[in-house]
């Protein structure tokens, strides 16, 4: 790694840097298939922009306290697209996840670096709403995590929280929805006062799904959300995946190439914190354009 | 010899014997190609041989000391000359002590009866003879044991699960020991109760109105029937501990929710501290600046209002011990609001909930029974809590809901009925024995519900 890279330094090399890198930071919107030069170091290859782009995250740096865990990291993310981040454990691809939402705010000591905007909106500004935000870019996570209330109150929680039914009506029409939107409706309709926790736990992750779209968010960001579900179980949330696909814009971090290959457009890979490649699915998995995507995806590590 | 004495040599014979033990099974193992031929380490051959050297001769030590002096004196007692047999439990004692005293020499025989120096001097030498005789019985045993220990010592014997058994053994002797010493407590509480109450109609005590345990000395002694009605005790101690936890509940539990959520690691690694020196305040302490502080500081405060608080109030005393057991309260909050898992607040934040609508909707609500579990354990803490209230509460056993006013507590009444020299036959001391098995009983019921409500909690999230 080159010195450059210290976080403080980020800003300054990039515009002191050579011709490149200058060229890449005048213009954010090349044409696909281009090669991004972000250091002399590293590159990232592939189809990196979008025409149409919900999300737009420009050289973003993470930090644990000391620790960089994201290395310059710069994709769009399109309207309606389903994105999967694989790469080897500890790539930091979670981290770069829980970026889009602010989620890392609650890790003490972590801090974000970079430009990250939704529909041209600065989600880092001061005076940005996190609450807000995290209304607008729902999250599920690795493990079901339901809170202890019944059913009905999970789902429930965040139109509640936000004032999005005015009566008792509304919110049944809500959570009904929601429900069935997460395909887990036929279910549970008859036990929605039974405690979430009860489920299995592929309906609890069906639950946390339908919990996190019942607040009508843009995008949709789940970290790992099938690696503590059986296969059948995993069918089901990809099925659901292709679904919500049609309404919302789906960020996905995997550990399943399989799942990646099934569920999503495009395919980002990830490798100790540095966004290698960005390309169609169906294009990574066939015909890498990185010898390290290549090497990842036949099995030579991860 | 001395019992000491016994006990070091005791030792000393199973220290031996661990030598001993361990020797013989390298020494069987050395030819055969080292230790690892042996079925366990050469020092489990050791610790079996010393245990079976030292364990059955403590044993039937300690039966020896619990049941020795007890036979040799019935046995000189029913030896004594008939004519001066004693007639009953009384008589029976006092020529017991005699006898005693005289076999020790703390009494000239001169001038006493034959009878009486024969049996003391029978007694003198029977002691001798079973202290000597046991000595002998225990040094033979150990020795046998040192010898089977050493004798069993070969290549396939189990010497590790022989010893893993003591061992277990031994920790379930200390459970046990743990919990007889409480069944004891209890029964012993128990039967003086009951004595209690063949003067006293439980139900008259249970459910009467009035307190004034004074009883008549003599018989024409005027206006001292005493009445043993234990309502405004009990009713005094409520009041206590509701003004207790009316200041602790909300402190303690507030606090707990700032130092598990809010606060940062420095500020933690500080008040968490600072909390616990609040704990490790003793009680007395407490008590005189109940009594010494505060107590004087809420009577002027309510003189200057015009309201009338007593020097000793029930606020004075609940306020202080409330602040005592804020700690308690704060420290096992922050253990089960801690608990929660962070998936439940990630949860709750990346739905766009606010960190305070994240903690009253989700965590709390988590942690509930953890907390109600923790506040019934700190009531009962309180209702048992005696320093504070025998110096701030007062002594007048009033039957009121006014916290402005003096009351008494159960534990103020046990403690100025057993302070002093005390008849033990009196109903007014055993009044103290009747007290403290309601008080047991209460506190016993809080919690045994604390505890089942903890043990629900545990099942909350898998």
């Amino acid at each position: 790694m080159s010195p450059v890279e210290t976080p403080k330094a980020v800003k300054v090399v990039k515009k002191s840097k050579t011709a490149p890198k200058s060229k890449k930071a005048v213009a954010p919107k090349i044409a696909p298939m281009q090669t991004l030069d972000i250091g002399d170091h590293h590159v990232t290859v592939g189809e990196i922009f979008s025409d149409k782009p919900k999300m737009t995250m420009r050289n973003i740096n993470v930090f644990y306290a000391d620790k960089q865990a994201i290395h310059d990291v710069s994709i769009d993310i399109a309207e309606n697209e389903v994105i999967a981040m694989i790469g080897p454990s500890g790539c930091g691809k979670s981290t770069f996840l829980r970026a889009l939402n602010r989620m890392n705010d609650t890790v003490e000591g972590c801090r974000v670096e970079g430009d990250i905007r939704m529909d041209g909106e600065d989600l880092y500004a001061p005076k940005l709403d996190v609450v807000e935000l995290r209304a607008r870019v729902g999250m599920v996570f690795q493990k079901p995590n339901p809170f202890p209330k019944s059913i009905y109150d999970n789902v429930a929680y965040g139109p509640k929280i936000h004032g999005l039914a005015d009566t008792r009506v509304d919110l049944d029409e809500i959570v009904e929805n929601s429900l069935r939107k997460a395909s887990l409706w036929e279910e549970v309709k008859e036990r929605l006062h039974q405690p979430g926790t009860g489920l299995s736990g592929g309906q609890q992750q069906r639950l946390c799904i339908a919990r996190a779209i019942a607040v009508s968010p843009e995008v949709i960001l789940m970290d790992e959300p099938c690696s503590a579900l059986d296969p059948i179980a995993t069918a089901k949330i990809e099925e659901l995946i292709e679904e919500l696909s049609q309404n919302f814009t789906i960020a996905i971090v995997t550990h399943s190439m399989q799942q990646a290959a099934r569920v999503s457009h495009r395919t980002a890979y990830f490798h100790l914190g540095k966004l290698i490649e960005v390309n169609p699915t169906k294009q990574v998995f066939t015909m890498p354009e990185h010898p390290l995507t290549e090497a990842y995806i036949t099995g030579r590590f991860g | 010899m001395q019992t000491i004495n016994i006990l070091f040599l005791l030792f000393g014979l199973g220290l031996f014997g661990f030598y001993l033990g361990r020797g013989r099974s390298r020494a069987i193992a050395n030819p055969l190609g080292g230790i690892r031929q042996l079925h366990s380490l050469p020092s489990y051959y050791g610790l079996h041989t010393a245990l079976w050297c030292a364990l059955p001769s403590l044993f039937i030590l300690g039966f020896w000391l619990i049941f020795n002096e007890a036979l040799i004196n019935s046995i000189v007692m029913s030896s004594v000359p008939i004519d001066i047999a004693p007639i009953d439990t009384a008589s029976y004692n006092l020529l017991l002590n005699k006898v005693t005293n005289i076999a020790s020499g703390v009494m000239p025989r001169d001038g006493q009866g034959a009878g009486v120096v024969n049996a003391a001097d029978s007694l003198s030498s029977l002691r001798v003879t079973s202290r000597w005789s046991m000595t002998l019985l225990l040094l033979v045993l150990a020795m046998a044991g040192l010898f089977w220990g050493w004798y069993k010592v070969s290549v396939d014997f189990r010497a590790r699960p022989a010893v893993e058994k003591v061992m277990q053994n031994l920790l379930l002797g200390c459970a046990c020991l743990a919990i007889f010493t409480t069944v004891g407590i209890v029964f012993s509480v128990l039967f003086e109760s009951i004595q209690f109450f063949r003067t006293v109609p439980i139900y008259d005590f249970v459910f009467g109105l009035e307190w004034s345990p004074q009883t008549a000395i003599r018989e024409d002694q005027v206006g001292s029937s005493g009445s043993f009605g234990a309502v405004p005790l009990f009713v005094g101690t409520l009041l206590v501990s509701a003004v207790a936890m009316f200041i602790a509940v909300p402190v303690g539990l507030m606090s707990a929710i700032y130092l598990a959520e809010y606060a940062s690691k420095n500020v933690r690694t500080f008040a968490k501290p600072a909390l616990e020196i609040l704990a490790g305040i003793p009680t007395v302490v407490y008590g005189f600046f109940a009594a010494l502080t505060v107590a004087p500081f809420l009577r002027d405060l309510g003189n200057s209002f015009g309201v009338s608080i007593s020097s000793e109030s029930a606020l004075a005393a609940g306020g202080v011990m409330g602040i005592m057991i804020i700690p308690f309260i704060s420290s096992l909050a922050d253990d089960v609001i801690t608990a929660v898992p962070q998936s439940m607040r990630d949860g709750s934040l990346a739905m766009g909930a606010t960190q305070s609508e994240t903690i009253l909707k989700v965590v709390i609500p988590a942690a509930l029974p953890g907390i109600v579990g923790g506040i019934m354990l700190a009531v009962s803490r309180a209702i048992g809590e005696t320093m504070i209230v025998v110096m701030a509460a007062g002594m007048a056993a009033n039957l009121t809901a006014n916290p402005l006013d003096s009351v008494t507590t159960v534990t103020v009444q046990i403690v100025t009925l057993l302070t002093g020299d005390q008849e033990f036959d009196s109903p007014k001391t055993l009044a103290a024995f009747a007290l403290g098995l309601m008080l047991f009983t209460v506190t016993l019921m809080l919690n045994i519900f604390a505890l089942h409500i903890v043990k629900k909690y545990r099942e909350q999230y898998e």
